[in-house]
């Protein structure tokens, strides 16, 4: 389904066409390969074309990442251009303020890296690894669900826990909502929301 | 929305109101645009600020924030006193003839069955009259004292032009040439899009101002058209998706509810859901109620439900109150009755009400877990940063982990924008550093917590242990995996309708084939079609527009059923016919429904068989009152903001709406306009995005620190000059920011009174590329919406000084 046109291969193609098209008919048709052979090629065209959709309002507005490296073994891709997808219906190719300066996004020097954890008391973050966190968050969910779930209400049975909340993105993708949604409720937890509510 | 994006190209009028898309929706703003320059269209802007939606508008309307109702109630009187109404589509798609129940009243502000102890209702007036056969009984002559148009009449008839001037503030000329405008769009051909987003919804009434417009545009017949609609703008890029997939404390995915505790077991839950038709021969959709909810719980736990243990529906947890939204989930730890909270993408120290509350309750807490693309607030709200997060970290005993995930260019999925459309992304980059998908997260702390339960037991753990799982490779299911989980698939052979057997295993094309017998699974069925035996339909890339009309019907998937525009039944007259060649969105060939839109109906449902075009209601038809659906009343009324610079003048006993939940330490700390002067609100800029962007370098640099913006006015009564630092405060906090004086916001007028609004955007904080700065949560009132518990952070009162800079700023 993900048919990668490069655009801005198919432009510069048009581009050196005309040129060489006109410039033949003035009579310098030697000049044509040598002419064609001293453009500098424009880097993008060198670069992978991903679609994507703006991460930021509801409008989704269609947009290109152009990434170097091809995400083979050792050559790791990183973005480094984005522009509006003029394919897209909606935005045809525009981007706001906002979309227009993604790359900075993408780049921001705030991103979080590693897995950081904070014990009670103390005034920094420390590295932890990725098996301590999740083997501590499982350890304090559960411990906290068998001492505060709810089985019955009377005779009736309720089977909620509510003293753990949960929190869901609303940037994140429908999948992963998904699957967000089936681990909370699985544990029977009711204190659950998302941005929608604010 | 109803409608698309592309869809308000086709509009004749459009009213902004409640939102500022030139700012906050800029690329779809350009479809006001090019309606503006290729349809004639006329653009309305109604706002206490004249934003830079106002600025190419064609009628720019002042109006003070939190009144909304009292305005479009006036123009719905506007409309009825005028005799603008599209008459035939009132008469045969909405309930204006329907009779409502005997002793249904409304005096003084407040509906039948008002308790002031339970801030609640007993609304059960709140109904139609039934008649013999079981049916609502309906006057189409509308005269029957009691129809729904005459008690409409009766509860709009305060809300004159001058008393609209009283309350709202909007010069009285001004609102009436307002009026004249949309009354326009009364004639068949013609139509107006709202444009709305969270200048509506954050409001105690935020539904009822949705509402007002509701009936606007039922009266003008604008439902259901080309050009037409109610355009909710939404906000976050999946903030659609993760509504309709239910992450909230009471639903299941496709709007679907969480048991109460009322609903003793499975066959009283259906029995109180599958609603049955309220007029002969009516579709009410909700009748499958069933078949949507048994295939949720077979999605979700397989081959252990079954219709012997009523499909698992004790693996469902239930209500004991009506929400444990994110209000209440603070509130409760404020009061130490939380363990902890796990935040997946999300800042609720800035996002929610009331920051000092927030760090009380956060301070609580034994853990909290914070999975984020970026650093933010809430994962350090105990790391001391001077004035701006004041706190002795050694005096904070909660454990925290901040976990870094991906963002959107280093993954792939769908998001569900606001015209309904599944967009699915492919991934560009690696992440940087360890950087895990949220999925993976979710699914190794399952996979971990599932461990545990296996090895040591506990607390009911079979919907852990029975979760169904099946992903070739456990701890990473892929997006396309899950995706075909919601769009659903059989279990057992199925039989449709026509005959066609399907086998097991196979991907379902749609909802229709859903069944209530387990043979089917499916975990959100408004989703059912996106991802097909046919591939996935969210991928989709073709942007061909047969007859230019906008709708585009193979890019991405639209739910429902792929259908574009919602409740395009209504695009044509009860003959089948549309009401303009103009505006055609669909039509009746004589043996069928056929154009340019999947028709949102049955497809070889006859005209004559007298069937409405709201499916989904039990009326068939679109509702001008709404029986006991709404917790605040069938009918909008105006109630004054918790915190208001005005008393009510039509219900003068009334303060804030009589059944907003607020907890009893927010209540306290509500403040009088006698203290609290000037009505604040606060609102995004068009150079950033919540709270997002200030990472961002360029968005730092156009937009660097915090600002309040108010009038030459103010600023001239206060001694306030243009970049000094002032002082904000409520009563619940204090902060300080550079004054911006403007001539965008203009005191008001509201009945002889000056009413002052002081503008606060809300982009900064204490981490990121932008200076230092506090968020406009630093002073907001804890009282959520009476519906949906959606703070009120439109509408509030401040006070306002000059003042000295922080320490960081000091020369």
């Amino acid at each position: 389904m993900n048919v990668q046109v490069s655009r801005r291969g198919l432009l510069k193609g048009i581009g050196v066409g005309l040129a060489g098209g006109s410039l033949g008919a003035l009579g310098f048709g030697a000049l044509e390969p040598a002419m064609a052979a001293s453009v500098r090629p424009f880097k993008l065209a060198q670069m992978k074309e991903t679609r994507n959709t703006c991460p930021y309002c509801s409008v989704a507005c269609g947009i290109i990442l152009y990434s170097l490296g091809d995400r083979s073994k050792n050559a790791k891709s990183s973005v480094m251009h984005v522009e509006g997808d003029p394919d897209h219906p909606v935005n045809r190719g525009t981007l706001c303020p906002k979309g227009s300066s993604l790359l900075d996004f993408i780049k921001s020097e705030t991103r979080t890296k590693y897995p950081m954890h904070r014990t009670a008391g103390s005034s920094e973050f420390k590295r932890v690894s990725w098996d301590f966190a999740l083997d501590r968050i499982a350890t304090l969910l559960k411990e906290d669900r068998d001492k505060n779930f709810i089985a019955k209400n009377g005779d009736l049975t309720v089977n909620r826990w509510t003293t753990v909340g949960f929190l869901g993105a609303s940037a994140t993708s429908n999948e992963t909502a998904w699957v967000t949604y089936k681990v909370i409720r699985s544990m029977g937890a009711l204190t659950f929301d998302n941005q929608a509510r604010v | 929305m109803t409608n698309l994006w592309m869809d308000i190209k086709h509009a004749d009028v459009i009213t902004v109101m409640g939102g500022n898309a030139a700012e906050a929706h800029p690329c779809g703003f350009k479809w006001v645009v090019e309606a503006k320059a290729h349809n004639n269209a006329k653009l309305i802007v109604v706002d206490p600020r004249f934003t830079r939606t106002a600025s190419v508008a064609d009628l720019y309307c002042p109006i003070r924030q939190g009144t909304d109702i009292a305005f479009l109630s006036g123009v719905a009187k506007y409309l009825i006193d005028n005799d603008k109404l599209q008459h035939r589509y009132v008469a045969a798609y909405s309930n204006a003839g329907f009779v409502v129940k005997e002793g249904f009243d409304f005096n003084e502000g407040l509906f039948t069955g008002y308790s002031e102890e339970k801030r609640d209702y007993d609304k059960s007036t709140w109904d139609y009259e039934l008649g013999p056969d079981g049916f609502a009984v309906v006057d189409e002559t509308m005269q029957h004292p009691r129809c729904v148009m005459q008690l409409l009449k009766k509860h709009i008839a305060v809300y004159t032009p001058e008393m609209v001037e009283r309350i709202c503030g909007s010069p009285k000329e001004t609102f009436l040439k307002v009026c004249q405008m949309i009354a326009t769009t009364s004639s068949p051909d013609r139509t107006m899009a709202s444009l709305y987003a969270l200048g509506w919804t954050q409001h105690s009434k935020g539904s009822q101002n949705i509402r007002a417009m509701c009936i606007v545009q039922t009266l003008l017949g604008n439902i259901g058209q080309l050009g037409g609609g109610m355009q909710a703008l939404r906000g976050h890029s999946n903030i659609q998706g993760l509504t309709d997939l239910g992450l909230m404390s009471n639903l299941i995915p496709g709007y679907l509810n969480i048991p109460i505790e009322k609903d003793a077991n499975y066959a009283d839950y259906i029995s109180k859901r599958q609603f049955k038709p309220l007029r002969p021969g009516q579709m009410s959709y909700w009748q499958n109620y069933n078949k949507f909810f048994v295939s949720f719980q077979k999605m979700m736990w397989g081959e252990h439900a079954t219709k012997e243990n009523d499909w698992a529906f004790d693996y469902l947890p239930k209500l004991d109150v009506p929400t444990y939204d994110v209000l209440r989930g603070f509130e409760l730890a404020k009061q130490g009755k939380m363990t902890g909270y796990v935040i997946q993408g999300f800042n609720p120290l800035m996002t929610f009400p009331n920051r000092a509350k927030m760090t009380e309750a956060f301070s609580k807490m034994k853990f909290i877990v914070v999975m984020d693309p970026l650093q933010t607030e809430t994962a350090r709200f105990w790391e001391n940063h001077g004035e701006y997060n004041d706190v002795d970290s050694s005096q904070i005993q909660t454990e925290v982990f901040e976990l870094p995930t991906t963002l959107f260019a280093e993954e792939e999925g769908s998001l569900s924008n606001s015209s309904r459309w599944l967009q699915w992304h492919w991934q560009a980059q690696e992440a940087p550093g360890e950087c895990k998908p949220d999925i993976e997260i979710m699914s190794e702390l399952h996979l971990r917590i599932k461990a545990l339960y296996k090895r040591d037991g506990g607390a009911f753990a079979d919907p852990i242990l029975n979760l169904s799982w099946n992903y070739a490779t456990e701890d990473s299911p892929t997006p396309v995996e899950l995706a075909r989980e919601l769009n659903g698939y059989t279990v057992a052979p199925i039989t449709d309708a026509s005959g066609a057997t399907t086998p097991a295993g196979k991907q379902l094309d749609g909802f229709a084939q859903l069944k209530d017998d387990g043979s089917t699974a499916c975990g959100c069925w408004i989703y059912s079609g996106c991802y097909t035996e046919k591939g996935n339909t969210m991928a989709r890339r073709d942007n061909t527009d047969p007859g230019n009309k906008g709708i585009a019907p193979n890019w991405a998937f639209a739910w429902p059923a792929n259908r574009r525009v919602l409740y395009n039944r209504a695009s044509c007259d009860p003959e089948g016919k549309p009401w303009s060649e103009r505006k055609k969105l669909i039509e009746w060939n004589g043996k069928q429904w056929v154009g340019f839109d999947v028709p949102d109906y049955g497809v070889t449902v006859a005209p004559d068989k007298n069937m409405g075009p709201f499916i989904l209601n039990q009326e068939g038809v679109a509702r001008l009152w709404t029986r006991g659906l709404m917790r605040d009343g069938p009918f909008p009324t105006h109630y004054e903001p918790f915190e208001s610079p005005m008393a009510n003048i039509p219900f003068p006993k009334m303060k804030g709406n009589p059944v907003s939940r607020i907890f009893k330490g927010d209540l306290a700390d509500l403040g009088t306009s006698a203290e609290f002067p000037y009505a604040a609100t606060s609102y995004r800029l068009t150079e950033h995005f919540h709270q997002w962007t200030k990472h961002s370098r360029i968005n730092a640099i156009l937009q660097p620190e915090m600002f309040v913006e108010i009038s030459e006015q103010l600023a001239k009564e206060k001694g306030i000059v243009k970049g000094d630092w002032v002082r904000v405060w409520s009563k619940r906090g204090s902060l300080k920011a550079k004054a911006v004086v403007t001539k965008r916001i203009k005191p008001l007028n509201c009945d002889g009174k000056i009413v002052h609004v002081v503008g606060l955007p809300q982009h900064w904080g204490f981490i990121g590329k932008t200076r230092n700065g506090w968020h406009p949560n630093t002073l907001t009132p804890v009282v959520g919406d009476a519906n949906t518990e959606t703070p009120e952070y439109k509408a509030w009162l401040v006070n306002i000084e000059a003042t000295t800079p922080p320490n960081d700023r000091v020369a």
